[in-house]
């Protein structure tokens, strides 16, 4: 479980999270969504620790991450895994070497058992064949799925998603989301996602935060997002007119005025 | 004040380097493999650049020594000492700036905004020890060795280039290099290697590791930093003379 506690992050006069707290869960994708701008990423990078806050206290099963020295970071650091939005994969290496290069530096197991290891998550995250292959060789979602099984080779407790879904299409959107989804539950770890994309928070967002410019504007989960009352919400998720209209279908379903086959003469009136 | 802000987060990126290492033969292996890159990779422009320095040296010594008082041997002597004491070093460095030190900045400035060191610093590893060090590392081990090369290599194209072009026969040019040699001038030399090997080494890793934006960035913290390195090096060297002779 990550509990942080009145976060705050600015970059010269600018306020970018303005005291944000929220407890993500063990087991469930917790999900940080929001605009373009809105503070995600900056807060994703406060959790992680690639930013230092400027106040608040950010816990990691009860241990403050802000007060602790080098070497206690770094401990905790083996236990998280993250997916960088553009894969971050090492341009120098092939497929296996940056799966393995996380146990190349940190056990010291023989070779042939790195090697299963390697490829127990690569056939995890359905890649077979590409172990050879640079980065460069390969597609978009291959390299998203690349930089998943390289983040959960070590077995992590904590895995960071930032933006999983930048640049694909989303039927290979999709399969990253489940795949977050699968292992999380797997592995029992606790999970966060930084997107905007409204595919993944319908699928996964088992836990939602709604970021709008530096606070936490609304929290929940999946199934209540679509009917919050929030207007900001509502303008971030149903920005386009086909998603208004989603929307009204859906509430008219809900309220039983629609069935299934989608009465369009009730919709409509 | 910006200059003072800049070199202080130099003297810390310098410090940050000395931790202990996650895992040695990690370590170890990027060490080799950045001796490579490093040596072995600018081997081909060393070997072409120091023989012809030194068959310049030979002709242009030669043009200038019209005196028929002055034996002719004094030409490899002239020859052998400005090699040795600054064509060998300084410029052998300052060619190894443009080479080495644009491939360290782009280097490290294409992971830093892929978020290659990023991904590093979240596994848990101290991204300047682990990238900068070895890089500094490999370079004091390779660049040195490389101007000894450039030394040797430098007075056999002047002795090619004086006896091809018959200004010397290659035995006066042979006892020329035997004349008043002073052994402390080699010393000098390789002094001033392992200064600049630092100064092109961790100049540029510096520009490469802390910028910020994108391609067009990286290309510009790479020239910033083989600009850098070369004003330090001529500025080292004229201190190292100073100092030193």
């Amino acid at each position: 479980m990550i509990e942080f506690k009145n976060i705050k992050k600015g970059f010269g006069d600018k306020v970018v999270i303005n005291g944000v707290s929220a407890v993500l869960e063990t087991g469930k994708a917790n999900l940080i969504i929001g605009t373009s701008g809105s503070g995600k990423t900056v807060l994703m990078k406060c959790l992680v620790g690639l930013f230092e806050p400027d106040e608040g206290e950010i816990l990691y099963d009860g241990k403050d991450f802000t007060t602790m020295n080098d070497d206690e970071r770094k401990m905790l650091r083996q236990q998280i895994g993250m997916l960088f939005q553009g894969s971050a994969l090492f341009d120098s290496m092939t497929v296996e070497q940056n799966v393995m290069f996380p146990l190349d530096m940190f056990t010291k197991d023989s070779f042939s058992t790195k090697l299963k290891r390697v490829n127990e998550v690569l056939d995890k995250v359905n890649l077979g064949e590409v172990n050879k292959k640079f980065p460069a060789e390969i597609s978009g979602g291959m390299k998203k799925r690349v930089g998943i099984a390289r983040a959960i080779v070590l077995n992590p407790k904590y895995l960071f998603c930032d933006e999983p879904n930048s640049g694909l299409d989303p039927q290979t959107s999709l399969v990253i989301d489940k795949l977050i989804h699968q292992i999380t539950k797997e592995y029992n770890m606790t999970t966060v996602v930084n997107t905007h994309d409204m595919n993944s928070v319908m699928e996964i967002g088992e836990h939602i935060l709604y970021m709008f410019e530096g606070i936490k504007e609304w929290e929940g989960n999946n199934s209540e997002i679509i009917f919050s009352k929030n207007q900001k919400l509502n303008d971030f998720i149903f920005a386009s007119e086909f998603l208004r209209d989603a929307k009204d279908m859906r509430m008219l379903e809900v309220r039983g005025k629609i069935d299934n086959d989608r009465n369009m003469d009730e919709l409509l009136k | 004040m910006t200059f003072f802000t800049e070199f202080g987060r130099y003297l810390l990126m310098i410090k940050g380097m000395f931790t202990r290492p996650e895992n040695f033969k990690m370590y170890w292996k990027e060490i080799m493999h950045q001796c490579n890159d490093i040596g072995i990779g600018s081997l081909g422009i060393v070997l072409i650049i120091s023989v012809f320095i030194g068959a310049v040296s030979t002709v242009q010594t030669a043009y200038q020594l019209v005196s028929p008082v002055i034996p002719i041997s004094t030409i490899a002597q002239i020859v052998r000492d400005t090699v040795i004491l600054e064509f060998a070093p300084t410029l052998t460095c300052i060619v190894l700036a443009g080479v080495v030190g644009s491939k360290i900045a782009s280097e490290l400035g294409n992971m830093r905004v892929s978020e290659q060191i990023d991904a590093l610093e979240i596994m848990g590893i101290n991204t300047k020890s682990y990238l900068i060090m070895p890089k500094i590392l490999a370079a004091l081990i390779m660049i040195p060795l490389l101007v000894i090369i450039a030394m040797v290599l430098g007075i056999w194209g002047g002795r090619l280039a004086g006896t091809a072009s018959h200004i010397l026969s290659a035995e006066s040019f042979d006892k020329g290099l035997l004349q008043a040699f002073v052994p402390y001038n080699v010393f000098f030399a390789v002094v001033k290697g392992y200064t600049f090997a630092f100064i092109i080494s961790s100049i540029p890793a510096y520009f490469g590791y802390y910028v910020k934006g994108g391609a067009l960035e990286i290309g510009r913290a790479s020239t910033t930093a083989v600009v850098t390195s070369c004003i330090m090096i001529l500025f080292s060297d004229y201190i190292l003379a100073a100092l030193l002779l």
